[in-house]
C-alpha cells in the first residue's frame, strides 16, 4: 500500500513533466497545424541555460530567466524558421524541425561537450519532505509537483478567463477570421510559440538536476512526448493531460513491480513451454516489466492507433 | 505556347511516348557504365567499401523517396525495415545448412521481403492518414523495435548485434565472395537492378497515383482510388527496397546492430534524401552519393562534420526544398533558352567569394571548438594546412576578417546575381 | 418505369442542432439534365456532399441505379458509375494537364492498383486522355502544369477528369462559378457536349445556364426542395417566385 503511494508521487512527477512538454505542444500544433519536433530541444535548452545561469546567479534565478531566454529563441525560431518554410507545407515544416532539433543538439555539444553536466538543484530544497514506510520523497519533488501544478492552473486561466486567452482559442480553430476581425495572427503565433517553448523551458530547468542535463536528455524525453500527444489525440489539452499522467505512472509502476511475462502468461492459462531456452520466443517469456517500461508508452501507442486513431480525446477527422 | 495549337491530336501521344523511351533509356546506360568502370578508377580497398557504402544508400534513399518525395508520406523511422531485412539476411547466412544451398546474390531478395512483411503489417494501420499522424506513427514504432532489439535478444543479438559469414554461401558461378571487388559487382549488380525497378514503379499506375495522392488525396478518392491503398501499396514496396539495401549491408559488413535500427540512421535517411532533392528520381541517388563523400572526407578532417550537416540539412530546407536536384534542374529553363552564360560571372563573383566567407566562418568555429574543448595546456591547432596557436589574438582576427570581407562581397555582388537569374529566365532579349 | 438514375428518399443532415438538409425525396431519370438552384446557404453543396458521400447522411437513403449508397466511401461510390466535380477547383495543380487526365482514367480502364503496367506503355490510356483534352479542348496545354492554367481553363480540366472515368452519372458543383460571360458560354457549351447520353445533376446559380441546360429543376430553399419540373413550370410557380424574392429581399439589408 505505501509503496503504491510511493509510486503514485514519482509518476505524478514525471507525468507532470511530460505534461508541461506536451501542454506546450500541443498548443503550438492546434494553432500551427505544426508539430513541432525540436520541441523537447527547447526542453534540453531550459536545462542548459539553467545549468549556466545558476553557476553565476544560483538556481532562482536560473528558473526565471532560462525560460525566458529559451521562450526568446522559440520565438526566433518561428519568426525566422518556420514562418519562411510554412509555405512550403506541413512536411517541409516538420522536416525543418527535425533538422532544428539535429543542430541544437550539435550545438549543445559544441558548448557544453558530450559529457552530463553537474547541474544541481537548490540547496534549500535538499531535504527528505516526509517518508512512507522508509521511502524518503524530496522535497525537490514536492517542488517539481508544486511548479507544474500551478504553471497548468495559470495557463488554464489565461486561456479560458483572459482576452488574450480568448482571441488565442479563436486563432485555435478560426484563424483567418481572428486576422479578419483585425488582430495580428502572425504576432499570436509566433508570441503562443514562444510560451510553448518557454513552457519546456521550465520543465527543461527543474528536470534538468533530477533527470541530468546531457546532450541526450532531447531526444530521451521527445519521443516520448510525441507519443504522448498521439495518445492523447493531437490538439486536445485535456487528451495531453490524461495520456502524461497514464504514461507517468504506468512506466513508473512497471518499473517498481517486477512482473515477469511468464507468470502473466501461465496467469492467462498458457502453460511455459518445456524446453524454454530452444524455444524461438524464449526471450519473449523471459520479459519482466521493467525491462519494457521504457517501451511499454510505444506500445500504448500502437495499440490506441489500432483500436482508436483519433486518440484517447481526439475528435474523429471527419 | 500557341504554335501547339494546331497539332494533330494524336502527335503529342507519340512523340511523349518516343521521347520517353530515349530520355529514359540514356542515362540508365550511362549509369551501368560507370558502375561497372568505377573500380578500375579507384582500385584500392577503401575506395571500394566507399563505394559499396554509397550504393547501399542509394537504394535506401530511394527506397525512402518512394515514401517523402512520391508519396508525401514523412517517415521517422525507416531504418527499421532496413534494419529488419538485414537482420533477416544475418540469420540467413547463420542457417547453415539452407545458406551453402543458396547463392550469396539472391540474399537481397530475403532482406526485402522480411522489410516487406513488417512493412505489411505496419502500413495496415499507419498509412490510413499521411502528414503528421503518419510521421508520429513511424516515429513511434521505429523506437519501439530499435528498443526491442535490446531486449528480443535471439533475433536481434542484444548489443553485439548479429554476424556471420557471407563465405559460406553456395558458390556462384565459381564466385565465393571473399574478396571486396565480388562484393562491390554484387552490390553494384543490386543497385542497378533496384534502381531500374523503383523508376519503373513510379510508371505504373500505383505509382502514378501516388503522387496524386500526395497532391490532392480527396480528388484521388473521387476518381475511385482510396488514398489509404494507394499509400498502403507504396509504403510496402518501400519496406521491399529499404530491405533489399538492409540485405545488401548485411553482405557487406557481415555484422549488423542496434545502430542499424535506430532513430539516427532513420535521420540520416531523411537527410540524404532531402538534401538530395525529394522532387526527382534522381534527387536521392545525387544526395546518397554526396553525402557519402562529404561524410567520409569531412569526419576526417573534423569533429564538428554532424553540425556542419545538421546546419547545411537546416539551410537545405529553408532556401531551397528542392535540394540539389532542385538546384540543378532550375538551370534547365536558362539552358533550353541558351543563356546559362549569362549566370557564369555573376556565379564566380557571388558564390566564391561566399565560399571563402563560409569557410572562414567555420574556421572561427573551429577555433571556438579547440579554444573551449582542447586538453589544458594544448594551445596548437592547425587549420587549412596552418599551425597556430588558438590562445593568441591573430588567427582569430585573420578568421575574423576573411568571413566578414567573404560574406560582405557575396551581399553586395547578391543583388547583381539576381538580375542575372531573372535575365537567364527570361525569353527574348539582346543576347 | 425504369429505375431512376439517382433516387433520393428522405436524406436529412444535421450539424450539430442545426438541420441543414430536412428531408429531400428526389427521383432523377437516366440520360435526364437536372438543375438544382437555389438562393445561398439552402444547402446544395451540402446534399452533392451527401449523395458522394463526403459527408454521412443523418438519415435517408441514396440510390444509384435502384442501389443502395450506405455506408460507402467515395473511391467506391465513384467505381459504382458517379463521378463528381467540385466548386472549389479540386485538381492536381503539379501535375501537367495529361497526367489529371490520365489518373481519371486509371481507374476506369481497370488499372486498379497494378505496379506491372507502364502508364507510357498504353496507348488505350495515352489515346484516351488526349481525346479527354480534345472534348475540352485542353491539347495545346498538353504539357503544362494543371496550377498553371487559367481559371476558366481549370474548370475546363475538372470537368474533363469528372467525365474522364466514363461515369454515366456526372454531377457538377457550380461549374461556371466566378466566370466571366464569354468562359461561362464555352463551358456550358462543353457541359452540353460531354453530358451527351449521361445523367447530369448540377449546382449552378446562373440562370441562363440553368434554363439552357437542364430538362428539370429542383428548388432548395433552407433544406427543403419546394418545387421540382419543367424549367417553365418551375419559373412559373409562385412558391419559388416567393423564395427566391425572399431572399433577394433579404439580400438587400
Amino acid at each position: 500500500m505505501e509503496l503504491i503511494l510511493v509510486n503514485l508521487i514519482d509518476g505524478l512527477v514525471t507525468g507532470l513533466l511530460l505534461f508541461m512538454l506536451s501542454a506546450g505542444l500541443t498548443l503550438i500544433f492546434s494553432m500551427m497545424g505544426v508539430l513541432n519536433f525540436a520541441h523537447a530541444s527547447f526542453y534540453m535548452l531550459g536545462a542548459y541555460f539553467g545549468y549556466q545561469i545558476s553557476l553565476a546567479l544560483g538556481f532562482w534565478v536560473a528558473l526565471l530567466v532560462a525560460p525566458v531566454i529559451v521562450g526568446i529563441a522559440g520565438a526566433g525560431v518561428e519568426r525566422y524558421g518556420l514562418r519562411r518554410v510554412h509555405q512550403y507545407g506541413h512536411v517541409p515544416e516538420l522536416i525543418f524541425t527535425f533538422g532544428l532539433a539535429l543542430l541544437i543538439e550539435e550545438l549543445v555539444q559544441f558548448i557544453w561537450g558530450k559529457n552530463q553536466m553537474p547541474f544541481n538543484g537548490p540547496e534549500v530544497l535538499n531535504f527528505t519532505a516526509f517518508a512512507i514506510a522508509g521511502n524518503s520523497i524530496p522535497a525537490y519533488k514536492i517542488f517539481m509537483i508544486f511548479i507544474s501544478i500551478s504553471i497548468f492552473m495559470g495557463l488554464l486561466y489565461i486561456l479560458t478567463k483572459t482576452r488574450v486567452g480568448m482571441i488565442i482559442q479563436a486563432a485555435l480553430s478560426y484563424p483567418r477570421t481572428v486576422e479578419a476581425l483585425g488582430h495580428n495572427v502572425p504576432l499570436i503565433f509566433m508570441g503562443v510559440f514562444g510560451v510553448g517553448t518557454a513552457l519546456a523551458g521550465v520543465a527543461g530547468v527543474i528536470a534538468g538536476p533530477v533527470l541530468g542535463t546531457f546532450p541526450g536528455m532531447a531526444f530521451v524525453l521527445g519521443s516520448i512526448v510525441f507519443v504522448t500527444i498521439v495518445i492523447g489525440g493531437l490538439g486536445s489539452l485535456w487528451g495531453a493531460l490524461v495520456a502524461s499522467l497514464l504514461i507517468g505512472w504506468i512506466t513508473t509502476f512497471a518499473k517498481s513491480y517486477n512482473v515477469e511475462m511468464e507468470a502473466v502468461l501461465n496467469g492467462i492459462g498458457i502453460a511455459t513451454p518445456d524446453d524454454l531456452s530452444e524455444n524461438l520466443f524464449r526471450d519473449f517469456w523471459a520479459l519482466t516489466s521493467p525491462q519494457i517500461a521504457d517501451i511499454l508508452p510505444y506500445i500504448l501507442m500502437v495499440l490506441i492507433l489500432i483500436f482508436r486513431p483519433q486518440g484517447l480525446f481526439g475528435k474523429r477527422q471527419s | 505556347m500557341s504554335d501547339q495549337i494546331t497539332t494533330d491530336p494524336s502527335k503529342p501521344a507519340q512523340r511523349m511516348r518516343a521521347g520517353s523511351m530515349t530520355l529514359t533509356l540514356g542515362p540508365w546506360i550511362v549509369a551501368a557504365i560507370l558502375l561497372a568502370a568505377l573500380p578500375f578508377i579507384f582500385t584500392s580497398n577503401s575506395g571500394l567499401t566507399i563505394m559499396n557504402q554509397m550504393w547501399i544508400t542509394v537504394v535506401f534513399a530511394l527506397a525512402y523517396n518512394m515514401l517523402l518525395g512520391q508519396g508525401g508520406m514523412l517517415s521517422f523511422g525507416h531504418a527499421v525495415y532496413a534494419g529488419v531485412g538485414g537482420f533477416a539476411c544475418m540469420h540467413i547466412m547463420n542457417a547453415s545448412d539452407f545458406f551453402a544451398s543458396m547463392p550469396l546474390p539472391l540474399l537481397p531478395i530475403f532482406g526485402g521481403l522480411f522489410g516487406m512483411g513488417l512493412a505489411l503489417i505496419v502500413g495496415a494501420f499507419s498509412t490510413r492518414s499521411a502528414g503528421t499522424v503518419f510521421a508520429m506513427i513511424s516515429l513511434g514504432v521505429g523506437e519501439l523495435i530499435a528498443a526491442c532489439s535490446v531486449i528480443i535478444v535471439a533475433f536481434f543479438g542484444g548489443e553485439e548485434g548479429i554476424s556471420g559469414d557471407r563465405g559460406e554461401a553456395l558458390p556462384f558461378f565459381g564466385l565465393n565472395f571473399w574478396s571486396q571487388i565480388e562484393v562491390y559487382y554484387l552490390t553494384a549488380f543490386w543497385v542497378f537492378i533496384s534502381a531500374v525497378l523503383m523508376y519503373l514503379w513510379s510508371r505504373t499506375p500505383v505509382g502514378r497515383m501516388a503522387n496524386a495522392v500526395r497532391d490532392n488525396p480527396e480528388r484521388a478518392e473521387f476518381l475511385g482510388y482510396s488514398s489509404r491503398w494507394v499509400r498502403f501499396y507504396s509504403f510496402v514496396a518501400s519496406g521491399f527496397f529499404a530491405g533489399v539495401a538492409g540485405g545488401l549491408f548485411a553482405i557487406n559488413y557481415e555484422i549488423l546492430t542496434e545502430e542499424n535500427l535506430n532513430a539516427a540512421s532513420s535521420g540520416v535517411i531523411l537527410l540524404v534524401t532531402f538534401l538530395g532533392g525529394v522532387g526527382f528520381f534522381f534527387g536521392p541517388i545525387l544526395g546518397a552519393i554526396v553525402f557519402t563523400l562529404v561524410q567520409t572526407v569531412l569526419s576526417l578532417e573534423t569533429e564538428l562534420w554532424a553540425f556542419y550537416a545538421g546546419s547545411l540539412f537546416v539551410a537545405t530546407v529553408m532556401f531551397f526544398p528542392g535540394g540539389l536536384a532542385g538546384l540543378i534542374m532550375m538551370h534547365v529553363p536558362p539552358l533550353r533558352l541558351g543563356k546559362l552564360g549569362v549566370l557564369t560571372v555573376p556565379y564566380i563573383k557571388t558564390l566564391i567569394p561566399a565560399a571563402i566567407g563560409i569557410l572562414g566562418l567555420c574556421s572561427l568555429v573551429e577555433m571556438t571548438f579547440h579554444y573551449r574543448h582542447a586538453a589544458t595546456g594544448d594551445h596548437e591547432m592547425t587549420l587549412f594546412w596552418t599551425t597556430f596557436d588558438s590562445h593568441t589574438i591573430l588567427p582569430w582576427i585573420i578568421a575574423g576578417a576573411v568571413t566578414l570581407i567573404g560574406l560582405g562581397i557575396a551581399r553586395t555582388t547578391a543583388p547583381a546575381l539576381k538580375e542575372a537569374w531573372n535575365e537567364a529566365n527570361t525569353a527574348g532579349g539582346k543576347r | 418505369m425504369s429505375t431512376p438514375a439517382l433516387e433520393l428518399t428522405g436524406l436529412t443532415k444535421s450539424f450539430g442542432k442545426a438541420e441543414i438538409i430536412r428531408g429531400i425525396d428526389l427521383s432523377i431519370g437516366k440520360a435526364e439534365r437536372h438543375a438544382i438552384i437555389g438562393p445561398n446557404g439552402a444547402g446544395k453543396s451540402t446534399l452533392f456532399n451527401l449523395i458522394t458521400a463526403r459527408f454521412a447522411p443523418t438519415s435517408g437513403t441514396v440510390k444509384l441505379h435502384g442501389e443502395d449508397l450506405t455506408g460507402l466511401q467515395p473511391f467506391q461510390i465513384n467505381r459504382k458509375g458517379l463521378s463528381r466535380s467540385f466548386q472549389i477547383t479540386n485538381i492536381f495543380p503539379k501535375m501537367t494537364v495529361f497526367e489529371n487526365v490520365r489518373c481519371a482514367l486509371l481507374w476506369a480502364q481497370g488499372y486498379k492498383y497494378s505496379f506491372w503496367n507502364l502508364v507510357e506503355r498504353s496507348r488505350r490510356l495515352t489515346e484516351g486522355a488526349d481525346a479527354i483534352l480534345d472534348q475540352i479542348n485542353l491539347l495545346p496545354r498538353h504539357d503544362l502544369p494543371a496550377g498553371m492554367l487559367s481559371y476558366a481553363e481549370q474548370r475546363a480540366l475538372e470537368i474533363g477528369i469528372t467525365i474522364a472515368g466514363g461515369a454515366d452519372v456526372i454531377m457538377l458543383d457550380e461549374p461556371t462559378a466566378g466566370m466571366s460571360h464569354s468562359e461561362t458560354d464555352y463551358i456550358t457549351d462543353l457541359i452540353l457536349k460531354v453530358t451527351e447520353g449521361k445523367t447530369l445533376i448540377m449546382v449552378e446559380h446562373d440562370m441562363g445556364v440553368v434554363f439552357g441546360l437542364a430538362d428539370r429543376i429542383s428548388v432548395l430553399v433552407y433544406g427543403e426542395i419546394i418545387a421540382t419540373g419543367k424549367p417553365e413550370d418551375v419559373r412559373g410557380d409562385p412558391k419559388v417566385q416567393e423564395a427566391y424574392l425572399g431572399a433577394a429581399l433579404e439580400e438587400e439589408h
